[in-house]
């Protein structure tokens, strides 16, 4: 039973995901996760938001992970997210929500990935009553969402959608919302080999 | 825990489940949703997806950009001893000691190496120490129920830890979760990122449980179940499990530089 299964054509059949439930705060936090870079430290900016479910209210119960580029452009190859030493950049940090649905991070202001077009950095979410972890992108304010960003995930999007993605100035820093469900709901991503892609 | 208006039995959730069913007469064609290999987001067996599933289809990506890498841990961010539970510096926790070790591949057959695998669980009585569970089963000092391992050269993973009881929600009236340990791993690739639950052979509360049944297809289900494997288990100390994690395929092969 346990055994991987052959999916024909396209190699092993997924592990499917199930729900991060209500009681992963003792074991998923840890002191700092959320700073990738010290709240001091110069250039240090706060990217933040709420995750709102399908009626506006806020979910006290999920939890949010970014994934960064390090200032180079380049993804972060550095160990050490969970016993940051204070000066190593590791592109990685995670945020459970407090009881108004908050998260929020210290980190550097988001650059262009090497060979893409515009600065984004990537999110996951995970939370009680999602069944499934959910995948965004959260881009620069100002980025164009007239389909002209040279973004090919972001210009893909319905237009009218397109602004989901895109964060808000919010000095010192960035506003990002994650919409669940409903009025602006967020656009969330899969990639090819995804099978929740749907029809494979 | 869980706000249900008015609570419904588990003879409804079952009636639910049975509808949401995929036509399992219909031999290999069926999924004609393409339900096969994912989780359903949007599954009202499990109340609290109601207001939280997105209700657009997820946009399709292309290949490229940072979701291609993934975080990397190493040794510097896990200690060895913390992928056993048992340990506690006052003393043994009460249950049923088991190990559960298993592989990490991706898509294509390929080890996963060296990425950080998160566990956590309820203790022996099925009671989490997280402030929010106040299931009246008693707590048990010596344990935390959560751990942290790398995966070795081979992709393989190890836990040392206690049997999980089962434990009530408030999803509907006598709900209870089969036993379960939560896990969470890391791949080479951002979109691999997943976090699930392992389940037990043979537990009786698999077919009522609004989670795991929300878990389309049968093949998928039955993978998150691990096996009893003798050959782990140890003389008067434990019992072993087995349990294989698939990632996602991979887009990256793995000798691409960044
Ligand atoms: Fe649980």
């Amino acid at each position: 039973m346990t055994q991987p299964t052959t999916q024909s054509g396209s190699g092993l059949v997924p592990t499917v995901g199930q729900t991060v439930g209500p009681f992963f705060h003792d074991a998923l936090p840890w002191p700092g996760d959320r700073h990738l870079v010290a709240p001091g430290d110069a250039g240090a900016v706060r990217l933040a938001g709420r995750v709102l479910d399908g009626e506006g209210a806020p979910v006290p119960d999920a939890l949010v992970e970014l994934w960064q580029a390090g200032a180079d452009g380049r993804p972060a190859t550095a160990p050490g997210s969970l016993r940051r030493d204070g000066h190593t950049f590791t592109g990685f940090g995670r945020c459970a929500t407090d009881e108004e649905g908050w998260w929020s991070f210290t980190t550097l202001p988001p650059v262009t990935p090497r060979g893409g077009a515009v600065a984004y950095v990537s999110l996951a979410v995970f939370a009680r009553g999602l069944l499934d972890r959910l995948l965004t992108r959260a881009y620069l304010p100002g980025t164009p969402v007239d389909g002209t960003s040279g973004d090919g995930v972001l210009d893909g999007v319905a237009a009218d959608r397109r602004a989901t993605l895109v964060m808000a100035a919010d000095d010192p820093g960035y506003r990002f919302d994650v919409r669940l469900q409903g009025e602006g709901e967020t656009v969330f991503l899969c990639w090819p080999r995804d099978p929740r892609a749907g029809g494979r | 825990m869980t706000g249900t208006s008015p609570a419904c039995s588990q003879a409804q959730i079952d009636d639910e489940i049975a509808s949401l069913a995929l036509d399992s007469t219909a031999g290999e064609d069926r999924d004609p949703a393409g339900l096969r290999g994912a989780t359903r987001l949007d599954y009202a067996p499990y109340r609290s997806t109601v207001l939280r599933h997105p209700t657009k289809a997820l946009h399709p990506a292309d290949p490229e950009g940072l979701e291609m890498w993934s975080p990397v841990f190493s040794h510097r961010d896990v200690a060895a001893v913390e992928s056993d539970l048992t340990i506690h510096p006052q003393g043994e926790p009460i249950g049923e000691r088991i190990r559960v070790t298993g592989r990490v591949l991706d898509g294509d057959g390929r080890p996963v190496r060296g990425q950080l695998v998160e566990v956590w669980q309820a203790n022996a009585g099925g009671r989490y120490i997280h402030q929010r569970d106040q299931h009246p089963a008693p707590l048990d000092p010596h344990f935390t129920g959560m751990g942290r391992c790398l995966t070795d050269e081979a992709g393989h993973y190890s836990f040392t830890t206690i049997k999980p009881g089962p434990y009530p929600w408030r999803n509907h009236l006598n709900a209870w979760r089969p036993a379960h340990i939560h896990f969470s791993l890391f791949g080479t690739e951002f979109v691999q990122r997943i976090v699930t639950q392992m389940y037990f052979p043979g537990d009786p509360l698999l077919p009522l449980d609004p989670i795991y049944q929300g878990i389309a297809d049968r093949g998928d289900r039955d993978r998150l179940v691990a096996s009893y494997a003798h050959d782990l288990s140890e003389p008067e100390f434990l019992m072993g499990y087995r349990w294989d994690i698939v990632l996602t395929g991979a887009h990256r092969t793995p000798a691409e530089e960044t």
